[in-house]
């Protein structure tokens, strides 16, 4: 924990989307540790290090919105791609957006506030030059600056998040949550997918203690049942 | 096809001004085609993909024959499918990947795929694709980011009932005289403010990049401050764009927080040529704003951090 970071993300509107509702996209009550580690990689990531996600405060009540969009249900198939790329013609090779129309709603947060709390650890891929300090600061000067290697965003990209450094000294903010909202069972959530293992999704059961989702916690409490 | 141009190298980020009048910007599919609102401050809203969609067509419309501007996303309705381009100079290029094709590795043929595809296709090269070439997860991120457009203040939508003096069946014609009835949804008038941003590594790196250049960056531009002008229709009303202003950072990371370049933009009330802040109680008598004329945009310029220009394009 000596590298150990923390990030004050916030947004007017998220969507971290449930797995089992992703078709009418409803969201996690907060944001789940594995999108809270997409903001960190998305300000500083190499291959030498994984961000480990510790803590997530919740600073502003949960409250959500619904919003429908028409949206385009297919995806760009890599075998047209490729025969139109063998013949030197376009033709056909673009959607349709009218052919292809879904009308799916997002229930999504507003207005939401977090400290993401967070450390690195060293992987396999860390070459000789790759020491702790220097990600760590790496990080901590991005940050603080407001430097991205591109825009982080609240589960999905059209809700882009904005960002500030908590410095070592800085006291965490106050939470607006209300009493009984502080301490909440949130239910089995999405901890983050096993790149290394196929792409699974892990999940671990989820308690707010005084506002804050210990995730470190929770999971050994996951594992220990 | 030309060269693969070198992508963006500074980040960008702009605040867009745009409004209505008299008309239904986005239509909300959940409430009846009820322009959209924030329930909890009856502010309008615009979705970040409505303005995709029109900066989209603009392009169509505005390069209908430059190579590397096909648009993957199309309307059927509005883009001319029938000319035959110039696919002479695709062609040579096109030969050469197909020797790369050879390439044993899958990841390498998947990413031949993804570039020759950001290469012909403006809207992928902006905004990104999700496209089913398996190894690298599928998708191509675009450095383009738009999020939700809001109005400035609340607004109020009205309902107008119109008549049709023709029906559609002979059944409808018998039991209602030949005359039917619709309804439109406008909004009298409302400003609304959109933020976006640009990650130039997005665009110019060596993997992830999309090769997202300037002259697209350009383009993207272009198509802000155009893209109203040929989006007429009988439900938009005169909709239009009244102010771009662009951050540009002097590298590629950033040179400050995009919240304090955003906050630099300030919307005020004009009310008796006095500007006042939105919410002011002064403004608790002042007639609703009905034109551009009843806003003022000011930008703080001010101390600009180092490294940060500001554009008006």
């Amino acid at each position: 924990m000596s590298y150990g970071v923390r990030l004050r993300v916030w947004g007017d509107r998220a969507c971290f989307t449930r797995p089992e509702m992703k078709v009418e996209r409803v969201s996690y009550d907060l944001m789940t540790p594995s999108a809270a580690r997409g903001v960190l990689e998305a300000i500083h990531w190499k291959p030498a290090i994984r961000w480990v996600v510790d803590k997530i405060h919740v600073l502003k009540p949960i409250r959500f919105q619904s919003f429908r969009r028409n949206e385009v249900g297919a995806k760009a198939s890599a075998s047209n791609a490729a025969s139109a790329m063998k013949n030197g013609s376009l033709c056909d090779l673009g959607i349709i957006v009218e052919d292809n129309r879904q009308q799916r709603a997002t229930m999504m947060l507003v207005d939401v506030d977090y400290v993401i709390e967070a450390h690195f650890e060293m992987t396999g891929k860390a070459q000789a030059g790759d020491t702790p300090a220097k990600h760590a600061s790496m990080f901590n000067r991005r940050a603080a600056a407001g430097q991205c290697f591109h825009r982080p965003c609240l589960g999905t990209r059209e809700f882009a998040a904005e960002f500030a450094l908590l410095g070592a000294d800085d006291p965490a903010p106050a939470s607006e949550l209300k009493g009984e909202e502080r301490d909440r069972d949130l239910g089995w959530i999405l901890h983050d997918i096993d790149f290394v293992n196929g792409k699974t999704s892990r999940f671990f059961r989820a308690r707010l203690n005084d506002g804050v989702l210990d995730v470190q916690k929770c999971l050994a409490e996951t594992s220990a049942t | 096809m030309a060269e693969q141009q070198a992508g963006v190298a500074r980040r960008h980020e702009f605040v867009l001004f745009f409004d209505v009048a008299n008309g239904n910007p986005n239509g909300d599919p959940d409430a009846g085609n009820l322009p959209r609102l924030d329930p909890e401050t009856n502010k309008g809203l615009v979705s970040d993909v409505a303005l995709k969609r029109k900066i989209r067509n603009y392009v169509a419309m505005a390069r209908p024959d430059a190579p590397g501007h096909e648009i993957y996303m199309r309307e059927g309705a509005t883009l001319n499918n029938e000319h035959k381009r110039a696919w002479a100079a695709v062609m040579p290029e096109a030969t050469k990947a197909e020797e790369l094709k050879k390439l044993p590795r899958n990841e390498a043929k998947a990413r031949e795929l993804t570039r020759w595809m950001c290469a012909n296709f403006w809207d992928i090269r902006a905004f990104g694709a999700v496209m089913t070439t398996g190894v690298n997860a599928g998708q191509v991120r675009g450095p383009v980011q738009i999020a939700f457009a809001s109005s400035v203040e609340p607004i109020l939508p009205l309902e107008i009932s119109i008549t049709r003096m023709a029906a559609t069946t002979e059944a409808d014609a018998e039991a209602k005289g030949g005359r039917t009835m619709g309804r439109k949804h406008i909004v009298p008038y409302g400003l609304y403010r959109v933020h976006g941003f640009v990650s130039a590594p997005l665009a110019s790196h060596p993997v992830k990049g999309t090769g997202f250049s300037d002259a697209d960056l350009a383009l993207l531009f272009e198509a802000l401050s155009n893209m109203f002008e040929h989006d007429r229709s009988a439900a938009r009303g005169e909709m239009a764009t009244r102010k771009l202003i662009v951050f540009r950072h002097a590298s590629a990371l950033g040179n400050a927080q995009a919240q304090s370049l955003f906050d630099r933009v300030k919307t005020w009330r004009v009310f008796k040529d006095q500007k006042h802040q939105l919410g002011d109680d002064k403004l608790d008598n002042a007639p609703p704003a009905r034109s551009f004329a009843d806003y003022a945009i000011t930008i703080d310029r001010e101390k600009l951090p180092e490294g940060i220009e500001i554009i008006e394009p």
